[in-house]
């Protein structure tokens, strides 16, 4: 830690006031955001000062890149936070020409900036001087016009192209003297977890290239957030991010920067409930993510994926008495959740707790099954490594960043919900290789189980007339135009943020989502370079990348 | 020997009930069915080949492993145990086009995706057929006024069954393929009912101010798909 780091950390925060000094006359203008302050810098000052933000003030976390157009400017704010401590947060923001949007990339600075500006340059149109791979990422390349920009007229016909995928035993030697091939992995392909694309070059069977081509599953989930008003409309597309059975974990991404942007509280009783459920979906997420990790590994499609189908198949149980729904639960509401626990009540504790029972029998047997399997060891020790200055340079979170020994948690770091009030630890392992990856989320699954226990045991006793589920919430909310906020929670696959700007209606002006899977499947070219073909199919799974997540 | 039959079986019905009790006798009851029975006292049946088709059809489906979005899960879980579609004779997942018979489309379709799904869809051999799962791919669903959403799989291919449902529960699926099967088996077709966006070539669009713009970019035999958004239902 640098003399300056101690200096710009004060007892309660970040000491703003020392970071305007540390950017000095860089800094035009102060903005206050709720989650943060945010400091205007001119667009060609941009790498600079976030060089000095990161090195001199350790924000060694980018976590997002919001980009948007005001009627006389666009605007890209880079969201910076700190590995070490999820509470200090700023904002750099870079405002540009409406005529001619260029501010200076800051790829060079941050990696995980590569692609955040690039799809800040696909939706929004800002361009970004010294970006090494300014095109776009989620839209055909074809595409006319920046469909997040105002002046975007959605009825125009567009053409897009179909590239015939290339053969791969025609002679396409990139390079004159190289002797490299090129494969198509995706973007239908078994192994791809939905609809990915690997642009992959191959010097024997290695890997020397990956070039992830993402975007087939790009459903405007941002514009239909935008479109939605804050009260209900928006809470049934966060289920559909992560569609994994993550449900409730995504939902809570949006009640939480919702309830912060309209102080709203919630109600005690509500919260423990949201932990509980939350914690299931964890668990279901996980599961699913080691089941297709061994189908994946050794097509083991008759015992690992059935169990860990079955296992699900138990939570979801669980899960739709509590909402009636098995995948897209729509069960938080802002203020509170929709109804309280199923009736008999002790009926469903019993369920809960069977499962609860079930769980390290079950978890031994997975263990028996994989983790000490020879082929599968063979397969994932060693392989997939990600070193944790990758990890932070890549922004990756959750599981992914903890097994790279990355100690980073929201749900302990900036806690919401319930979770400070618990017991449970945060797991983090040191290899960084794909079979770490797999311990972590085996053991997550374990402290979830913990979680839930705890949960179930306060809501056994809550007396009966203290059971508040929601608190009163206007029927329409239209919070004070521009105000900005930046809120993220622990998602199954890390940090799941939201940024939203209001703008006087009862709907958000901008919307921006956070995506973990995004910034995590960044990372697998640094992963996989070098590396044999079943490597990077092992490394993609163990990076548990959900497209719809990815694409948004 | 001789080859007139013996007289021990012209003229008597003896050997027909024997070969009967001999096939309906030693076994586990389980297996005895009408089936059986009828099949024990003439081991033929006359149909048409036609009809027969249909019902080896229809009665083994293999399916193309096909996960797109949200309701790729839950067909996941069609496959896997308890709701197990194996026991309907269409739960083989398949991994190539080539070798399978029906694609359930689980999901949202985005422009980019689309052509691929088409030529996905054309790599299968005939006879082939289509279920599309879940509000996505029927209409667009909750994404339907995307910019980049297909208003439903069905302005690409043509479909066979819709199973409506957010996602549609396994269950709902299950109901689906095996309404799928038993027209299959019953030699029913479902007409197509959406003028499909094709692939065609680029130098065969009409020209227009965009096919001009473009003209730089794309090369005049690569295969493109156009979608006029104001057409879409």
């Amino acid at each position: 830690m640098s003399s300056y780091e101690e200096q710009l950390d004060t007892a309660e925060g970040v000491d703003y006031d020392a970071i305007a000094d540390l950017l000095g006359d860089r800094v035009v203008r102060r903005e206050t955001h709720l989650n943060a302050e945010g400091f205007v810098v001119r667009p060609d000052q941009v790498a600079e000062s976030l060089t000095l933000l990161r090195e001199e003030a350790g924000f060694d976390h980018l976590s997002m890149v919001t980009a948007q157009d005001y009627e006389d400017r666009y605007e890209t704010i880079y969201h910076l936070t700190k590995y070490a401590d999820r509470t200090h947060e700023v904002s750099v923001v870079v405002p540009t020409d409406p005529e001619n949007p260029v501010s200076e990339s800051a790829a060079s600075v941050y990696k995980t900036a590569n692609w955040h500006e690039r799809e800040a340059y696909d939706l929004v149109g800002v361009e970004y001087d010294g970006h090494p791979d300014l095109r776009r990422i989620l839209l055909p390349e074809t595409w006319q016009g920046h469909p997040l920009s105002s002046d975007y007229d959605q009825d125009k016909p567009q053409i897009v192209q179909f590239d015939e995928h290339k053969n791969p035993l025609e002679d396409d030697h990139r390079g004159a003297d190289s002797d490299t091939m090129f494969l198509n992995i995706g973007p239908h392909h078994p192994a791809t977890h939905g609809v990915l694309h690997l642009k992959t070059v191959l010097d024997g069977e290695q890997v020397a290239d990956v070039d992830p081509d993402i975007g087939y599953l790009h459903r405007c989930e941002e514009q239909m957030c935008q479109q939605g008003t804050y009260r209900h409309q928006i809470m049934p597309y966060p289920d559909r991010w992560d569609y994994a059975s993550a449900g409730l974990l995504n939902e809570w991404a949006y009640a939480r920067v919702a309830e912060d942007l309209n102080d709203i509280e919630v109600p005690e009783y509500a919260q423990i409930i949201r932990t509980m459920s939350a914690e299931f979906c964890r668990i279901a997420a996980h599961l699913l993510a080691v089941g297709t990790f061994a189908l994946d590994i050794y097509g083991d499609f008759t015992a690992i994926f059935m169990y860990a189908m079955r296992d699900r198949e138990k939570v979801q149980n669980i899960l739709e008495d509590l909402t009636g729904q098995r995948m897209m639960f729509n069960y938080f509401r802002l203020g509170g959740v929709v109804w309280d626990l199923p009736e008999p009540r002790e009926e469903w504790f019993e369920n809960i707790r069977d499962f609860l029972d079930d769980l390290p029998g079950t978890l031994e047997e997975y263990h028996d099954l994989i983790t000490t399997n020879e082929i599968f060891q063979t397969r994932v020790i060693g392989t997939g490594v990600l070193d944790p200055e990758d990890a932070k340079q890549f922004g990756t979170t959750g599981p992914v960043a903890r097994a790279s020994g990355i100690d980073y948690d929201i749900r302990r770091d900036d806690p919401y919900g319930y979770y400070d009030e618990l017991d449970w630890n945060v797991v983090t392992e040191e290899g960084g290789d794909n079979y770490a990856r797999f311990l972590v989320r085996m053991q997550e699954v374990e402290e979830s189980a913990k979680i839930i226990s705890q949960c179930v045991d306060l809501l056994e006793d809550w007396p009966e007339d203290e059971r508040n589920i929601q608190s009163n919430v206007p029927r329409t909310l239209k919070p004070d135009p521009d105000t900005e906020v930046y809120r993220a929670v622990e998602g199954a696959k890390g940090e799941l943020g939201i940024y939203i700007r209001s703008d006087g209606t009862d709907k958000p002006g901008r919307f921006k989502i956070r995506s973990p899977c995004f910034c995590n499947l960044s990372a697998l070219n640094a992963m996989s370079k070098g590396e044999y073909v079943p490597d990077l199919v092992a490394t993609l799974g163990s990076l548990d990348v959900i497209l719809g997540e990815v694409d948004r | 020997m001789s080859n007139e039959p013996r007289d021990v079986i012209r003229g008597s019905t003896d050997a027909q009930t024997k070969t009967q009790e001999a096939r309906m006798e030693g076994v586990d009851n389980r297996f005895n069915s009408k089936l059986r029975e009828a099949f024990g006292s003439s081991p033929f049946i006359l149909t048409k080949f036609d009809k027969f088709m249909n019902w080896v059809r229809g009665s083994s489906m293999f399916m193309l492993q096909f996960g797109i979005a949200c309701c790729s899960i839950e067909m996941m879980h069609t496959y896997a145990v308890k709701h197990d579609l194996d026991r309907f004779g269409s739960g083989v997942p398949r991994a190539s086009p080539r070798q399978a018979d029906v694609m359930i489309v689980p999901g949202t379709i985005v422009t980019k995706f689309a052509p691929r799904m088409k030529r996905v869809y054309d790599q299968m051999p005939e006879p082939k057929f289509v279920v599309n799962m879940g509000s996505c791919a029927i209409s667009g669903g909750p994404f339907q006024e995307g910019y980049n959403v297909i208003k439903g799989a069905e302005e690409v291919i043509p479909v066979d069954i819709h199973v409506p449902g957010c996602p549609p529960r396994p269950e709902a699926l299950i109901y689906g393929v095996v309404k799928m099967q038993e027209r299959i088996a019953n030699g029913e077709s479902s007409p197509v009912t959406v003028k499909p966006y094709e692939l065609e070539q680029f130098s065969d669009l009409k020209q227009d101010e965009l096919v001009d713009k473009l003209a730089s970019q794309i090369d005049e035999d690569d295969l493109v798909m156009r979608y006029n958004w104001a057409d879409s239902p």
